[in-house]
C-alpha cells in the first residue's frame, strides 16, 4: 500500500491538467465578448448589449452574446490583470486601464489615442445632491467648507470614482482667481475636514447620504445624482451644479492580447464602436451619462446643463500623474489626513 | 485505550496522511507562502517603511484591539446564551437556538449595511445612544460591535456541547458536599469549561482579525483612527502597490499565527489541568 500516499496527489494533479484543456466552443457562428466594466455601468450596458447584438446579427450574421462584469473599478481591471478574459474594458478612469499595460501589457502604451475622445465615448461630471429645498444653501464648492456643513465623498484611495470627485475640488480651487497649489490644497484639506465618513465605494456614499440620512451634501457623479433623485426620490433630493467642474471620463479599450488569443478582435472593436453611434449614444444619454455626439446632446440639452468644465489632463497632466502626486501613500491625500489625526 | 490505538475506523493511513498533506498544501501552504515570495520584491528598508507606517500600526492596533474586545465579549455573553440553552426550557427555545448561527450564515456586507443603519446617528439604537453620549457607529466603538456580532456563534457552539456534557447532578453532588453557588461554578463548573472558551475565544478572534465586508460600512474607514488591516490592504491594491498590500498581510498572517498558537498552548495547558483533578 506505500504507492497510495503519492497517487492521490497525483490523481489530482493529473485531473486539474486534463480540465484546462476543453472549452473554446465559441464557433463562427456565435461569438461571445466579455466586457469588463465598473459599477454604475450595469444598467447601461444591458441595453447596449441587446441593441449591438442586434445591429452585429443584422450587419454580419452573426450571433453575439455579451456577458458583463461588474465591480469596483480598480477590482475589475486586477482581475483581468490576473487573467480574466475581457475583451473589452470600460472602467472609471484610464489609470486603471494603464495598469493593464503597465501591469501585465495586455495593450499597448498609447490606447488611449485609439478611439476618438481620449477613448471616452461618454463623460459624466460632478456635481452635488443636497436635501430636497436646499436647506444648507449649497450653490457652488465654496459652500461646502463653510461652517456647520457636512459633506458625503467616498475614500479616494480605495474609490476610483471618489478620485474624481477630489480631482473637481482641487482644479475648481486651482482655477479660481488667484488660486494657488497651496490654496487648493487648503481648500481640499478643509473640505475632507467637512466629511464624517469615507466610505469604501461611490454606492455606498450614496447609501450613507440618501438612506442613512447622513452629511448635507453628497459629492457624486451626475449620472449617480440623477439615478438618485429620478429612482429614489425627486421629493427629497435635488441637483445643484456647481460653477466648475471636472470631465469624468470614462474610458474603454479593447483588450488586444485577450481578443487575439480569442479571435474576438473585429466584433470587439464593432462594439466598441456602436458606443459612438448615434444608437449608442442616445443609450449613454438614456442612462444620464453626456454624450459625446452634439446632436444628441443638444436634443436632451436641457438635462445637462452647461457648466465650466476642465479636464484631467489640462490641470493635472494626466492620470498617472494625477494619481501619484495625490493619491499614492505619501501623497498629498495621506499629507491632509495625517496631521489632524493622533 | 492504548493498546486500542493500531486499530482504526478508516483504514488506510498513509492514504490518509497522503490527502491531508496534499489538501492542506494546495489550499493552505502554497497560497500563503505565494503571499511571502510576491513581499520578496520589496528590499527590507521598504519592507520595514510599509509595515511600520503610521497608518498601519494604527490599523493593526484598532484590528487586533477590536478583535480582543469583541471576543472577550462573546466570551462572557457566548455562555451566558450557551448555558441559558442548555439549561432551560422555555418557548421560542428553538428559535433562538437558530437564530445564533445567523452570523454564521449572513453575508458579513449585509450584517455590516444593518448595523450601520441601526448605529447610525438617525438609526433606531444609534440616535438613542448618542443622546447619551456614545457615537457607535464611525467609531472604533463600531468596529467592535460588527466584530462581536459576527463572532458570536463561535462561542455559542464551542461551549454550547460541553455544557450539555456536564450533568446537573455534578451541581447537585457540589451542593451536597456544602458548596456555594459560587464555588460550585468556580471550581467545577468553569474549568470543566474553560478549554471550551478558549477555542471559542480563539476562533471568534481570528474570524474578527480578517473580518471585512461587516466592519467597512460601519467604521467609515478614517485613516488612523476608524481603518481595519484589511482595508489597508485593499488600499494597497488600489494603487496596484501589490508588494505593500502582501507585506501588510504578512504581518497579519504572522501575528495572527503567533497568537494562535499562544492560545492553542494555552488550551492544552488548561486541559490537561483538567484531566490532572482528581476524580475528573
Amino acid at each position: 500500500m506505500r504507492t497510495h500516499s503519492w497517487l492521490f496527489p497525483l490523481l489530482l494533479v493529473a485531473f486539474v491538467g486534463c480540465s484546462k484543456s476543453g472549452g473554446e466552443g465559441s464557433g463562427p457562428s456565435a461569438v461571445t465578448l466579455l466586457n469588463v466594466s465598473y459599477d454604475p455601468t450595469r444598467e447601461l450596458y444591458v441595453d447596449v448589449n441587446a441593441a449591438f447584438s442586434k445591429h452585429w446579427e443584422a450587419t454580419h450574421q452573426q450571433k453575439v452574446t455579451i456577458k458583463q462584469s461588474h465591480g469596483g473599478s480598480g477590482k475589475q481591471a486586477r482581475a483581468v490583470i490576473d487573467g480574466l478574459d475581457a475583451d473589452v474594458v470600460t472602467l472609471a478612469l484610464a489609470y486603471d486601464v494603464d495598469m493593464l499595460a503597465d501591469k501585465a501589457s495586455l495593450i499597448p502604451e498609447g490606447w488611449q489615442k485609439r478611439l476618438a475622445n481620449n477613448s471616452a465615448p461618454y463623460t459624466s461630471t460632478i456635481v452635488f445632491v443636497v436635501r430636497k429645498g436646499n436647506p444648507k444653501g449649497i450653490r457652488d464648492w465654496d459652500d461646502l467648507v463653510r461652517d456647520g456643513v457636512s459633506v458625503i465623498t467616498p475614500n479616494p484611495k480605495t474609490s476610483g470614482g471618489a478620485r474624481w470627485n477630489y480631482l473637481a475640488a482641487w482644479g475648481h480651487a486651482l482655477r479660481k482667481p488667484g488660486g494657488t497649489e497651496q490654496s487648493a490644497r487648503a481648500f481640499v484639506e478643509s473640505l475632507f475636514r467637512h466629511v464624517p465618513v469615507l466610505d469604501s465605494g461611490a454606492r455606498g456614499a450614496t447609501t450613507t447620504f440618501a438612506e442613512r440620512g447622513l452629511g448635507d451634501v453628497l459629492i457624486a457623479w451626475e449620472n449617480e445624482a440623477f439615478l438618485l433623485t429620478d429612482e429614489v426620490g425627486k421629493e427629497r433630493f435635488e441637483i445643484v451644479v456647481p460653477s466648475t467642474s471636472i470631465v469624468a471620463e470614462p474610458p474603454v479599450t479593447v483588450v488586444d492580447r485577450n481578443v487575439d488569443k480569442r479571435g474576438t478582435r473585429a466584433v470587439a472593436e464593432a462594439y466598441l464602436q456602436f458606443l459612438y453611434s448615434e444608437e449608442g449614444q442616445r443609450l449613454v444619454a438614456k442612462h444620464h451619462y453626456r454624450p459625446r455626439s452634439e446632436e444628441v446632446a443638444q436634443k436632451d440639452g436641457a438635462r445637462f446643463p452647461k457648466l465650466a468644465l476642465f479636464t484631467i489632463d489640462e490641470v493635472f497632466g494626466g492620470w498617472r500623474k494625477a494619481q501619484s502626486a495625490h493619491f499614492d501613500d505619501g501623497g498629498v491625500f495621506d499629507s491632509i489626513y495625517v496631521p489632524q489625526a493622533r | 485505550m492504548a493498546t486500542h490505538a493500531r486499530r482504526h475506523v478508516l483504514p488506510g493511513f498513509k492514504l490518509s496522511l497522503g490527502f491531508t498533506w496534499t489538501y492542506v498544501g494546495l489550499l493552505v501552504l502554497i497560497p500563503l507562502s505565494s503571499l511571502f515570495l510576491k513581499t520578496f520584491s520589496l528590499t527590507w528598508p521598504q519592507f520595514w517603511e510599509t509595515v511600520t507606517a503610521p497608518r498601519a500600526l494604527a490599523a493593526y492596533r484598532l484590528s487586533f484591539g477590536a478583535s480582543f474586545v469583541a471576543a472577550l465579549a462573546n466570551v462572557v455573553f457566548g455562555l451566558l446564551v450557551a448555558w441559558v440553552l442548555v439549561r432551560y426550557r422555555f418557548p421560542g427555545r428553538s428559535f433562538v437556538e437558530s437564530l445564533v448561527d445567523l452570523p454564521f450564515a449572513l453575508p458579513t456586507a449585509v450584517a455590516g449595511l444593518t448595523l450601520t443603519t441601526l448605529f447610525s446617528s438617525k438609526g433606531w439604537y444609534g440616535q438613542h445612544l448618542e443622546a447619551l453620549g456614545f457615537k457607535v457607529a464611525y467609531s472604533s466603538v463600531g468596529v467592535a460591535v460588527a466584530l462581536t456580532f459576527i463572532g458570536l456563534p463561535f462561542v455559542v457552539r464551542t461551549v454550547q456541547p460541553v455544557l450539555e456534557d456536564i450533568d446537573a447532578d455534578v451541581e447537585e453532588a457540589a451542593a451536597t458536599l456544602g458548596a456555594t453557588p459560587t464555588q460550585t461554578f468556580t471550581r467545577v463548573l468553569f474549568p470543566a469549561i474553560l478549554p471550551a472558551l478558549l477555542s471559542g475565544f480563539t476562533l471568534a478572534f481570528a474570524r474578527a482579525l480578517g473580518e471585512y465586508g461587516s466592519v467597512v460600512f460601519i467604521s467609515g474607514n478614517m485613516p488612523l483612527r476608524t481603518e481595519i488591516v484589511p482595508l489597508l490592504i485593499v488600499t494597497k491594491l488600489e494603487q496596484y502597490d501589490y508588494a505593500g498590500a502582501t507585506a501588510i498581510a504578512v504581518v497579519m498572517l504572522v501575528a495572527s499565527f503567533l497568537l494562535l498558537l499562544i492560545v492553542n498552548v494555552l488550551q492544552r495547558w488548561s486541559h490537561r489541568r483538567l484531566e490532572a483533578r482528581p476524580g475528573a
